[in-house]
C-alpha cells in the first residue's frame, strides 16, 4: 500500500507543478495577444491622455513579471481579480456559470459514461454481428455530424414537434432540481451523442484485446454466461485504457461546449469566455483558461490514478 | 476392459478441422483430429500423448465442446453422462462446462484472471450453478487447498494470482477444477511449464487429489514418463490419429507401434566425455553480477572453464542465474566483479568494448527460434547476414556458402527462399544454428535451445549439434534445465542454484554419488519411464522442494 500512496502523491505533485506551468503559459499567451483593453474600452473616442490614464488605473503599466506574480498571489487566495470591462469581481460572476456548466456536464456524463460502457460490452458480446454493427454505425454517425446539427435536429423533433422539452435551456436560481433537469435535457442529450462514440469504441477495442487472454478461455470453460465473462473477467482488465478516454471526454464536456451553449442559450462558462475574449478582457480570459486547464489536469490525473489502482499488481504487491 | 454401465465418457468418430490460410495458396480445410474414438470409465485416468500438433489438446477441449481459435468440431459424438455435448445447445453446454467437466490449463499463470482473488475464481463455477452457498464453497475450496498440499490453506485463497508461485498456481487451478465436484477433469499439460523439482510436487498433489476424490481424468502431455505416473491407460496420437491405445503397463513395457517405441526409447544419444586437459577457451572467474536498480546478486562468485571443441552444460531451474551467466559472457550485462578470459586474453566486460572479431567468435542460439528471427526475412537473408557482416561475402560466393550451411543443418538449399512462418519448430531452430555457424565461431552459447521442442525433434537437434561440434571443433556452453539433455551431450557440468555454482566438474564427476542435497533433488526429480517412480521418488527425498 505505501508504494501505491507514493505513486498517487507523485501524480498529485506533478499535477500541481503542471498547473503552475500552465498559469505561466496562459499569462504569457494573453500578454502577447495583439490589441489593448484600454483601446477597446474607450473605442473611437480615445485620446492619448485618456488611454494612458486608463492604463494606469487598470495596472497595465507595471512590468509583466510583477503583474504575473501579483495575479498568482491573488489566485492562491481565491481572488481571480476583477473584469476590466465592467469592474465586477470575476470569481462571483464565474461561480454561477461554472455551476451551470458543471451541472450540464454531470448530467451528460451520468448518462453517457455508463451507456458507452454498456454499448461497448454489448458490441463485444455480439462482435461482428448485427448489434455490433448497429451500435458502431449509429455512434459513428453521431460523432461525424457537427454538434450544432445534432442540436438543431433535437430542437426540431423533440422540442418543436413533440414538445417534450424546452428548446431554450435557460436556468434560474429559483428553479428546483427537476426543473433544471428538464431545462438541460436537450443540451445534455446533444453532448451525450457527441461523446458516446469515442468512449464506446475504446471500450469495445480494449475489451476485445483482453478477450484473447487465456483467462477468458478459463472463464468460458467454467460455463459462465457470455456477458458475465465480459463484465466480470474482461472489463476489470481493460479499465486502464478505457478510463483515459472517458476522462478526456469528461474534460471535453466541461470545456468544449461553447457551440452547444450558444445553440441552447445556456448560461455557462463557454459563452462567458467567448464574450470576454471578444472584449479583450484579459483577466477573465486568464481565469477561464486556468479553470479549464485545471479541469483537464485534474481529470487526467484522476484517470492515471484510477488506472494505477485498477492494477492488482500495484494494489497488492507481493 | 470396462463395463458399459460405468462408462462416463464415450467418444466416437471424433473429427475436428480448421481452416488454414497459407501465404501462397487458397484457404483450405485441414483435419486436426481424424476419426478418434475411445471410452473412459468413472474414476479412471486416460493419458493422451503425442507431439505438438498431434491434436491431443484439441481432443481434450472437445470433451467440453470447445474449439480454440478457428478450430471446428466437424463430426462424431462425445457422450458424457448420457448427453452428447457436441449436439446440445449453448445453454445446456454451460451446464456441462464447469460442472460435469472441468479444465486445468497448461499455464496457470495466464489462466487465472489477474484482477480477482484466487478463492473467488476457485468457487466461481460452482457458485454460478446456484445450489450451494458461498460460505460452504469457500470451506470446500480450503479443504481442497489442504488436500493439494498448499501452504496456509486457510489464507492462500485471499491472495491474487501474481502473489503465489507457478507451482502453487497450478495446484490452485486443480482445486478450482475439483471444486464443483466434476465427473471428469481435463488436465492439459499441467506441469510442462514448471521446473523439474516443482513438477514432481505438483504431479504428486494431482495424483493424490485424483485418488482422494475419485474423479476421472484425461491427462494430456508430451512427456511419456510423466503420464506413466498418473494414468491407468494411455492413448498415443500422431497427426490427429490414434496410433496405439492400451493400459499404461503395456504401452511402457511392450509398445506395439514403432512410433510409440520411438517415444519410449527417446534419448538414445551416447556421448563419451572428452578429457578436461589443455588450455581453456573460456574461463569465467569469480563473476558476480546484479541487474541495474537492484542490489540482489543474480550471480555470486561464479567460476567455470570450457575447453575448445567441448561442451559445458550449465544446469539449473528458473531463477538460478544460468541465463544471466550467458548475458555476462556475451557482454549484454557487465559483471560487478570478476573477469572473463577468452582465447587466453581478457574479454572487455561491455559489449561496446569488444572487437568485431570477439563478436564473431562468440555466437548465441536462443530458446525461442520463433522470435529470434525476423518474420519478414527469408532463410537466405537470415543466414546470409553474418556472412556479409563478418566476411563481406557477396553474390555467388555468398550463395554457395549459404547452400553449404543449409546442407550442414540437414535442410538443403531449397529452404533458402522460405520464410520462418513456413518452417516447423525444429526447422526454425536449425536455421538459427546455421546463422550461428555462419560466423565460424569458436564458442556458441545455446540457451535452452531444445526446451520448446518435442522430444523426438529435440533429439534430432542434439544429434546435429554433436555432429557439428565434431566437424567444426566449436565449443558449446549449453544452458538447460533438462538433466536428460545434459547427460546426452555434456563433457563437463556446472549445477547452478540461486546464483551460485553448487557442483562443477566433468560429467562423470558430477553425476557420480555422493551428491550434494540440491543435485540429489534435481536428479531424483527427473521423471523416469517406469511405473511407480513418482511414489518412490517422493518417499526417498532428502531435501524439500527447492521452490514452488
Amino acid at each position: 500500500m505505501p508504494y501505491l500512496l507514493i505513486l498517487v502523491a507523485q501524480r498529485l505533485a506533478l499535477g500541481a507543478l503542471l498547473l503552475l506551468a500552465v498559469s505561466a503559459l496562459i499569462f504569457i499567451g494573453t500578454e502577447i495577444l495583439p490589441g489593448d483593453v484600454a483601446q477597446s474600452i474607450l473605442g473611437q473616442s480615445a485620446t492619448p491622455e485618456a488611454l494612458a490614464n486608463l492604463r494606469r488605473d487598470l495596472g497595465l503599466e507595471d512590468p509583466p513579471h510583477k503583474r504575473y506574480f501579483s495575479w498568482l498571489w491573488g489566485l492562491l487566495h481565491g481572488d481571480l481579480g476583477t473584469a476590466l470591462t465592467n469592474g465586477v469581481d470575476i470569481a462571483s460572476s464565474i461561480s454561477k456559470r461554472l455551476y451551470n456548466t458543471m451541472f450540464l456536464a454531470s448530467v451528460a456524463a451520468v448518462i453517457a459514461v455508463p451507456l458507452a460502457l454498456l454499448l461497448g460490452m454489448i458490441a463485444v458480446r455480439f462482435r461482428n454481428r448485427w448489434p455490433d454493427k448497429l451500435i458502431s454505425g449509429t455512434t459513428l454517425g453521431f460523432i461525424s455530424l457537427p454538434e450544432f446539427f445534432i442540436g438543431y435536429l433535437l430542437i426540431y423533433f423533440v422540442a418543436v414537434k413533440l414538445g417534450w422539452f424546452p428548446s431554450v435551456a435557460t436556468v434560474y436560481d429559483s428553479m428546483n432540481f427537476s426543473e433544471r433537469l428538464a431545462a438541460v435535457a436537450l443540451p445534455a442529450a446533444t453532448l451525450t451523442l457527441v461523446v458516446l462514440a469515442h468512449m464506446m469504441r475504446m471500450t469495445r477495442a480494449a475489451i476485445l484485446n483482453v478477450m484473447q487472454s487465456a483467462y477468458i478461455e478459463t472463464a468460458e470453460l467454467k460455463g459462465l454466461s457470455s456477458f458475465k465473462v465480459i463484465f466480470r473477467h474482461a472489463f476489470p482488465n481493460a479499465i486502464a485504457p478505457i478510463i483515459n478516454v472517458v476522462m478526456l471526454n469528461l474534460a471535453y464536456l466541461v470545456v468544449g461546449v461553447v457551440v452547444v451553449e450558444v445553440i441552447f442559450v445556456f448560461p455557462g462558462m463557454g459563452q462567458y469566455l467567448v464574450d470576454h475574449v471578444a472584449k479583450r478582457d484579459v483577466p477573465v480570459v486568464q481565469a477561464c483558461g486556468l479553470i479549464f486547464a485545471g479541469f483537464y489536469i485534474v481529470l487526467n490525473m484522476l484517470a492515471d490514478i484510477i488506472a494505477i489502482i485498477s492494477n492488482p499488481r500495484l494494489r497488492h504487491p507481493k | 476392459m470396462t463395463d458399459a454401465n460405468d462408462t462416463l465418457l464415450q467418444v466416437d468418430g471424433l473429427c475436428i478441422g480448421a481452416t488454414v490460410y497459407p501465404p501462397d495458396a487458397k484457404p483450405h480445410e485441414i483435419a486436426i483430429v481424424d476419426d478418434v474414438s475411445f471410452s473412459l470409465s468413472t474414476g479412471r485416468v486416460l493419458g493422451l500423448i503425442g507431439e505438438s500438433g498431434a491434436g491431443k489438446s484439441t481432443i481434450g477441449l472437445a470433451a467440453l465442446a470447445y474449439g480454440r481459435g478457428g478450430v471446428r468440431i466437424t463430426g462424431g459424438s462425445a457422450v458424457i453422462n448420457g448427453r452428447d455435448v457436441l449436439a446440445i445447445g449453448r445453454k445446456d453446454l454451460r451446464d456441462v462446462r464447469g460442472s460435469d467437466v472441468c479444465y486445468v490449463a497448461q499455464s496457470a499463470a495466464a489462466a487465472f484472471n489477474p484482477a480477482h482473488k484466487l478463492i473467488d475464481q476457485v468457487v466461481e463455477a460452482a457458485l454460478a450453478k446456484g445450489d450451494q452457498s458461498k460460505a460452504s464453497l469457500h470451506e470446500r475450496a480450503i479443504e481442497l487447498f489442504r488436500t493439494l498440499g498448499l501452504p496456509e490453506p486457510d489464507l492462500i485463497g485471499n491472495r491474487y494470482p501474481h502473489q503465489v508461485s507457478g507451482g502453487q498456481l497450478q495446484r490452485i487451478m486443480t482445486a478450482m477444477a475439483l471444486c464443483s465436484k466434476p465427473d471428469l477433469i481435463i488436465f492439459d499439460e499441467p506441469t510442462t511449464a514448471l521446473d523439474v523439482t516443482t513438477q514432481i510436487d505438483v504431479l504428486a498433489a494431482i495424483k493424490h487429489a485424483i485418488h482422494e476424490t475419485g474423479v476421472a481424468a484425461i491427462y494430456i502431455t508430451h512427456d511419456l514418463a510423466v503420464v506413466a505416473q498418473v494414468s491407468d491407460e494411455i492413448m498415443v496420437l500422431r497427426h490427429g490419429k490414434t496410433i496405439e491405445h492400451g493400459n499404461t503397463r503395456q504401452i511402457i513395457e511392450q509398445p506395439a507401434d514403432p512410433y510409440t517405441r520411438a517415444l519410449v526409447n527417446v534419448r538414445t544419444i551416447d556421448h563419451p566425455e572428452a578429457p578436461a586437459d589443455g588450455e581453456p577457451l573460456l574461463a569465467v572467474s569469480s563473476v558476480t553480477a546484479s541487474y541495474a536498480g537492484s542490489s540482489e546478486q543474480v550471480l555470486r562468485n561464479v567460476s567455470v572453464e570450457l575447453r575448445p571443441g567441448q561442451t559445458l552444460a550449465v544446469v539449473g531451474e528458473s531463477g538460478s542465474g544460468k541465463s544471466t551467466l550467458a548475458r555476462v559472457i556475451t557482454g549484454l550485462l557487465q559483471p560487478s566483479d570478476g573477469q572473463i578470459r577468452f582465447n587466453n586474453r581478457l574479454l572487455p566486460p561491455a559489449l561496446a568494448g569488444r572487437t568485431k572479431n570477439d563478436l564473431r567468435e562468440l555466437q548465441m542460439i536462443h530458446q525461442m527460434a520463433d522470435v529470434a528471427m525476423n518474420p519478414r526475412h527469408t532463410v537466405r537473408t537470415i543466414v546470409g547476414r553474418p556472412l556479409e557482416f563478418y566476411f563481406g561475402l557477396k553474390g555467388a560466393a555468398k550463395k554457395q556458402r549459404i547452400a553449404e550451411l543449409l546442407d550442414e543443418i540437414e535442410l538443403g538449399p531449397e529452404f533458402a527462399d522460405r520464410y520462418p512462418a513456413e518452417l516447423s519448430g525444429g526447422q526454425k531452430q536449425r536455421v538459427c544454428i546455421a546463422r550461428a555457424l555462419a560466423a565460424q565461431p569458436r564458442l556458441i552459447i545455446c540457451d535452452e535451445v531444445t526446451s520448446a521442442l518435442d522430444p523426438l525433434i529435440a533429439d534430432g537437434i542434439l544429434k546435429l549439434l554433436l555432429e557439428l561440434q565434431r566437424i567444426e571443433q566449436v565449443a558449446f556452453l549449453f544452458i538447460t534445465h533438462d538433466l536428460a539433455t545434459v547427460k546426452a551431450i555434456a563433457d563437463s557440468i556446472a549445477v547452478m542454484y540461486q546464483g551460485e555454482v553448487v557442483r562443477y566438474g566433468t560429467k562423470t564427476q558430477v553425476l557420480t554419488p555422493p551428491y550434494d542435497d540440491y543435485t540429489d533433488l534435481l536428479l531424483a526429480s527427473v521423471p523416469r519411464m517406469e511405473i511407480g517412480w513418482l511414489d518412490k521418488a517422493i518417499a526417498g527425498r532428502r531435501m524439500g522442494s527447492a521452490g514452488n
